[in-house]
């Protein structure tokens, strides 16, 4: 863990020295100041316009917890959520979240605290290598909010009556988090945990 | 990505003046699609105009019985309104059927009929594409290309891509309209049919807004009564581009209309087509995909779009 967090702020700290070389080089229209507040903590950044809400979050306020894969939107371990809803962080720039009110897995819980579908991750073992496990969880409590609102999902059988988790249900909503380990099975399972426990 | 300027704008109008004076100015809403392809340095803007504060959210009725949605209502939130649920079902269920549960919530109903039309070699810079570099050949007519997800109707010498969009061929087969403000402050109403442009010799441009000009909403007339079915073929169960969709809306006469996806730069629709569904699909798609030019390796689509049809009125 120690080792891991050394890499992380050398990584950060290299990433830090290469934008100032950067900064010295552009123009003063290509940056702009947002205002982010992240995990119920506001933060005022000034940043380069092409800075990704993914890359102010890891890179600006060291909140590693969210995980950079495929950069593209394609396998959601950037997931967090913005007002409340689940998005790509990657596909969309952080100057554009002005005031925005930003949750990451830091938010969700730490080892001191864990969140239930952080402890239903644990107990039904629903990862390997873990990479993608923090945009997992933050999407699968997503979709439990989501089933809960009443928004229908390619699956859901009668638009208009109330949603029934399911099965089916939420491996259609998790299908925007790729898991190369193949722990599919499990993260079912901790899920179907947790919408137990709530419902 | 390269370098660009950026500014939030909270008026349509003056976004759209702004767009037409600014040299290499673009909108940016969601931003899913734009994004990724400025990533790839696919599309290379200098100027960024963030219309996200333009108010542009809501769903409202019209005067003539219909709704007219906002460029900025999130694909989840559309999909999920309760009126379009019950009275436009193809519309709801076609939203679903598309992207994943994350890209719905920030992709908005405007940026989804803008993103870009387009096949893997469009991203593939390494080779040539007639849409980011006009002249420069297109690999997927070259030899030995993979086509087998590209068009096989509406398509050209210079470019087989097809438009992604399943948003957009059930508003194509509920007659929606595109309303937008121009550079001047006037507002345009435009068929989906006028919406979209065939490539020909220019696939670069594949609508008809003129720069500058930025969708405000998406109005659908008054509900069409029947049975919507929005039905989605594709490699793998979720989060895939169609090979083939059909949008149906079967009225319980017999008649209907009927719209595809995944065979063409556009939502493919002809009324010729329509008329002929009491005869059923064979009837339909030989009317509806007549002219198509497959390669060998997609021909497969002609039958499976033929196959999808016969499938869903066969339900009934």
């Amino acid at each position: 863990m120690s080792m891991l967090k050394t890499l992380e702020h050398s990584l950060s700290d290299r990433n830090e020295q290469g934008r100032h070389l950067f900064m010295n080089s552009q123009s003063s229209a290509e940056r702009s100041n947002v205002s982010l507040v992240v995990n119920g903590e506001r933060h005022q950044l000034e940043l380069d316009n092409r800075t990704t809400l993914l890359d102010a979050l890891r890179e600006h306020l060291t909140l590693t917890g969210t995980k950079k894969g495929c950069d593209h939107g394609q396998c959601g371990a950037c997931t967090v959520s913005v007002n409340g809803e689940r998005i790509n962080a990657c596909l969309t720039l952080a100057v554009m979240h002005e005031g925005d009110d930003i949750s990451t897995i830091e938010g969700v819980g730490g080892v001191e605290h864990l969140d239930p579908m952080q402890q239903a991750f644990v107990d039904h073992d629903a990862f390997q290598c873990g990479y993608c496990t923090p945009g997992q969880i933050c999407s699968a409590k997503a979709v439990l909010d989501e089933i809960q609102a009443g928004l229908p999902s390619h699956v859901t059988k009668d638009l208009n009556a109330p949603i029934e988790i399911s099965d089916a249900e939420i491996r259609e909503r998790m299908s925007g988090n790729l898991c190369r380990c193949g722990a599919y099975a499990n993260i079912l399972k901790a899920i179907n945990q947790v919408a137990e426990a709530r419902s | 990505m390269k370098a660009f300027s950026y500014e939030r704008v909270s008026d349509p109008a003056q976004a759209a003046a702004r767009a037409a004076e600014v040299p290499g100015a673009k909108f940016i809403a969601g931003g899913t699609n734009l994004l990724d392809l400025m990533k790839h340095e696919i599309e290379i803007p200098q100027h960024l105009i963030d219309v996200g504060g333009t108010g542009l959210d809501d769903i409202a009725p019209t005067d003539e019985g219909g709704l007219r949605i906002g460029a900025l209502v999130s694909n989840a939130a559309l999909s999920a309104d309760a009126r379009v649920r019950k009275d436009y079902a193809v519309l709801s269920r076609a939203l679903v059927s598309g992207a994943s549960g994350q890209l719905r919530n920030k992709a908005t109903t405007g940026g989804n009929l803008l993103q870009r039309t387009r096949c893997p070699y469009f991203y593939d810079t390494g080779m040539p594409c007639n849409k980011r570099s006009p002249g420069a050949g297109c690999a997927a007519l070259g030899e030995g290309a993979t086509t087998r997800q590209l068009g096989i109707i509406g398509t050209s010498d210079a470019c087989i891509a097809t438009h992604p969009s399943d948003m957009a061929v059930a508003l194509r087969v509920l007659d929606a309209e595109v309303e937008t403000v121009t550079p001047t402050g006037e507002t345009r109403r435009l068929t989906l049919e006028e919406f979209y442009q065939l490539p020909g010799d220019t696939p670069e441009v594949e609508n008809a807004l003129e720069q500058g000009e930025m969708i405000t909403a998406v109005v659908l007339p008054a509900p069409v009564e029947g049975r919507h079915v929005y039905y989605k073929v594709r490699d793998r169960a979720s989060y895939a581009f169609a090979l083939v969709s059909v949008a149906l809306i079967q009225t319980p006469d017999g008649t209907g209309r009927v719209a595809l996806g995944g065979v063409a730069p556009k939502p493919w629709r002809r009324d010729e087509a329509d008329a002929l569904l009491p005869q059923g699909a064979s009837a339909v798609m030989e009317r509806l995909l007549d002219g198509a030019r497959p390669t060998q390796e997609n021909a497969y689509k002609l039958t499976l779009a033929e196959r999808t049809l016969a499938a869903l009125l066969a339900q009934e």
